[in-house]
């Protein structure tokens, strides 16, 4: 048997949304009978999945904390891989992130003056130092020619490494009972409730934003068309005279604040103070946000929502369910893998050739 | 006396050195070949747990470095089918199948957690094993190293001096003019990523059946993509491969050292040396090719979707 892979000639925009909706049933399907090898019925685990988190206020509250970040960090995300650029390290980018926004909360803390500025500094801080981070894969890349792949990733153990090195030794809180954590921020330096006495704080709107600009951004601009143009055929884009290292340090510069941000407004929304982990994993889930959306970004803030009321369900699932938190991790990776084979549905017409045994074969 | 203490820290490094000089040489022959496989790490991972699960069922350590190869074989099968059979992109497929491993060795792992199992037995050969100086350093490994030296050896002799071994370079150098020239772009691909898996899955099983030897979630701590770096490294040479891999091992061997001795250094700092010293490897390799062609394979990471 054989299978033939033709080019489309034009992309049909209903198969463009329908791909990535086949993958997730198939993923839904394969991720049912693996719950039913756990001896839960997969519609009690369907439930627990995707309707629980749904149903609730305070659930709905905690899938839009995780989908901000994740939303935020994926956008950014997409301009990178649209132009063929790979930062995978944009976890490393939201520690180091964290570390700079929460550092200018922890050096103004208890000041009588820190009040309106703190928090638009520590926003900047962050967003800067996400920057920067992103900037030394993305030079080396331009200069020297290295992966940024490897050195984009290889970062990321190197971040995490100095934030423990940092809440465990000079941010740490004098008064902490030797705990590795910082001081708890004050009032002005904390992102506030969106409604008093909730969890949902002022991050998941600064995602919003963010997706809306990107969205402007990609489809109305000339660096929006450029980016666009290098990921569709390089050699045309270096004809019409786009800079390959400039655009190279602007998608890097793109993904890492956008990713530093999101590091900041979880350690300043939700958590509140500097801990050796603050990220549960965002910057890699959000390589499977950023192509389960398409690498465009309405596309992206709906399977963040996706991803986020997973989470929220796998939480709940392993409690109620006793199902392992792997499970959801498993079918993350499954339903990426999925979305990526359903795509060649969308560039060519598929056809199996019984019996052949041409050059194209497979075993 | 100081020629038995050169021995043991040769021993260590070498011991260090094998998981990555296992994944190393799988993903060269991939790369080779011409695709880009980075769900090194998820193979390994599931390589791990899958080794461990195995062996504990079974009681055998044979049984479970194969069980771990094939689990990795298995995770590189849907990897080609997707990459090579589908023409997804290579790169998001890679990412996603570490994301897969990583889950996935969880699930697998997770009757086995604070197990242990006697490491994997080492070789004795009376009167040879016991010579001072170079005996344990020649006669004295557990079966997975010797399994390593004689895959970067084979890898070699096959890319080298055999017709298959050719044709897979070329493929990789060029996917069009092969295919067109009747050589099976894909079948040959999609056995290098299969080698690759199984490599991967065995390196994974050497962490859990010899070198700990114990499953701990996301145990691999990011040597396959260390594993990654070291086949840029050699240049996609299989000798330096090797070379490169107990430059490492060496590294993380005296990283340990010096964690031990307390220099004063911070722990974090120390533990942050193997990923900065790939970084630094790859600079420095980078500035040392400032002139003349990359040594890649030409066609490294296309996608490829022959019309006939």
């Amino acid at each position: 048997m054989r299978l033939d892979l033709l080019p489309r000639a034009r992309r049909s925009p209903w198969l463009d949304l329908l791909s990535p909706a086949l993958a997730f049933a198939a993923a839904v399907l394969i991720g049912g009978l693996a719950v039913a090898a756990f001896g839960v019925p997969p519609g009690q685990a369907f439930l627990a999945y995707f309707v629980a988190p749904l149903s609730e206020a305070w659930s709905l509250q905690e899938v839009a904390l995780k989908a901000a970040p994740l939303a935020l960090i994926a956008t950014g995300l997409a301009f990178c891989y649209r132009a063929n650029l790979w930062n995978i390290g944009a976890e490393g980018q939201v520690v180091i992130g964290g570390l700079a926004g929460g550092w200018v909360a922890i050096a103004a803390h208890g000041s009588e003056g820190a009040t309106v500025w703190i928090l638009p500094a520590m926003l900047l801080a962050g967003t800067t130092a996400g920057l920067a981070y992103a900037m030394i894969p993305a030079l080396l890349r331009v200069k020297l020619g290295v992966s940024e792949i490897l050195t984009s990733l290889m970062l990321v153990y190197v971040a995490q490494l100095l934030l423990d090195y940092m809440v465990r030794g000079p941010l740490r809180d004098p008064q902490g009972y030797n705990f590795p954590q910082s001081v708890g921020f004050d009032e002005a330096a904390r992102l506030p409730a969106l409604m008093t006495g909730e969890s949902l704080h002022a991050g998941a709107p600064i995602a919003l934003l963010a997706v809306l600009l990107a969205t402007l951004v990609l489809a109305r601009t000339l660096f929006g068309f450029e980016v666009r143009a290098v990921g569709a055929s390089p050699r045309a884009a270096r004809f019409a005279g786009f800079s390959d290292a400039r655009l190279t340090l602007a998608v890097f510069a793109i993904s890492g604040g956008a990713a530093g941000l999101a590091g900041i407004c979880e350690v300043a929304g939700r958590i509140g103070q500097l801990q050796p982990e603050i990220s549960p994993g965002y910057g890699f889930t959000a390589i499977i946000v950023a192509f389960l959306g398409r690498l465009s970004p309405p596309g992206i803030l709906l399977a963040a929502l996706v991803i986020a009321v997973t989470t929220i369900g796998g939480e709940g699932a392993q409690i109620d369910l006793k199902l392992p938190l792997d499970l959801t991790r498993a079918f993350q990776g499954l339903l990426l893998c999925l979305v990526l084979g359903a795509d060649v549905l969308t560039r060519y017409h598929i056809r199996i050739v019984p019996g052949g045994a041409g050059g194209g074969a497979l075993p | 006396m100081s020629l038995d203490i050169l021995q043991m820290v040769l021993v260590t490094v070498l011991t260090a050195a094998t998981p990555l000089i296992l994944a190393a040489i799988g993903e060269l022959v991939v790369e080779r070949s011409g695709v880009l496989n980075l769900g090194v790490e998820g193979m390994m991972v599931l390589g791990a747990a899958a080794g461990f699960a195995v062996a504990t069922e079974t009681g055998s350590t044979l049984l479970g470095a194969l069980g771990g190869a094939g689990s990795g074989l298995l995770l590189a099968a849907l990897f080609g089918l997707l990459t090579v059979g589908l023409a997804a992109n290579q790169v998001a497929a890679g990412l996603a199948l570490t994301i897969l491993g990583l889950g996935l060795s969880g699930l697998v792992g997770a009757g086995y957690v604070g197990m242990k199992r006697d490491p994997a037995p080492h070789l004795h050969l009376p009167g040879l094993t016991d010579l001072p100086g170079i005996g344990h350093l020649l006669f004295g490994h557990d079966a997975f190293v010797y399994a390593a030296l004689l895959l970067v050896a084979g890898t070699w002799w096959f890319l080298w001096r055999s017709r298959a071994g050719l044709s897979l370079r070329a493929i990789g150098d060029d996917h069009t003019a092969t295919h067109a020239l009747g050589l099976k772009v894909r079948r040959i691909r999609f056995l290098a990523v299969l080698f690759g898996g199984a490599c991967a899955g065995l390196a994974g099983a050497y962490l859990s059946l010899a070198y700990t030897p114990f499953w701990a979630p996301a145990m691999t701590a990011g040597r396959g993509w260390i594993a990654l770096a070291l086949v840029v490294f050699a240049s996609w040479q299989p000798l330096r491969v090797a070379a490169g891999a107990l430059l490492f091992g060496g590294a993380t061997v005296l990283q340990l050292h010096a964690q031990a001795a307390g220099l004063g250094l911070p722990g974090q700092l120390l533990s942050a040396m193997p990923y900065l010293a790939t970084i630094l490897a790859l600079v420095l390799l980078s500035l040392g090719r400032r002139r003349g062609g990359s040594p890649a394979p030409a066609a490294l990471g296309r996608v490829f979707a022959p019309s006939r």
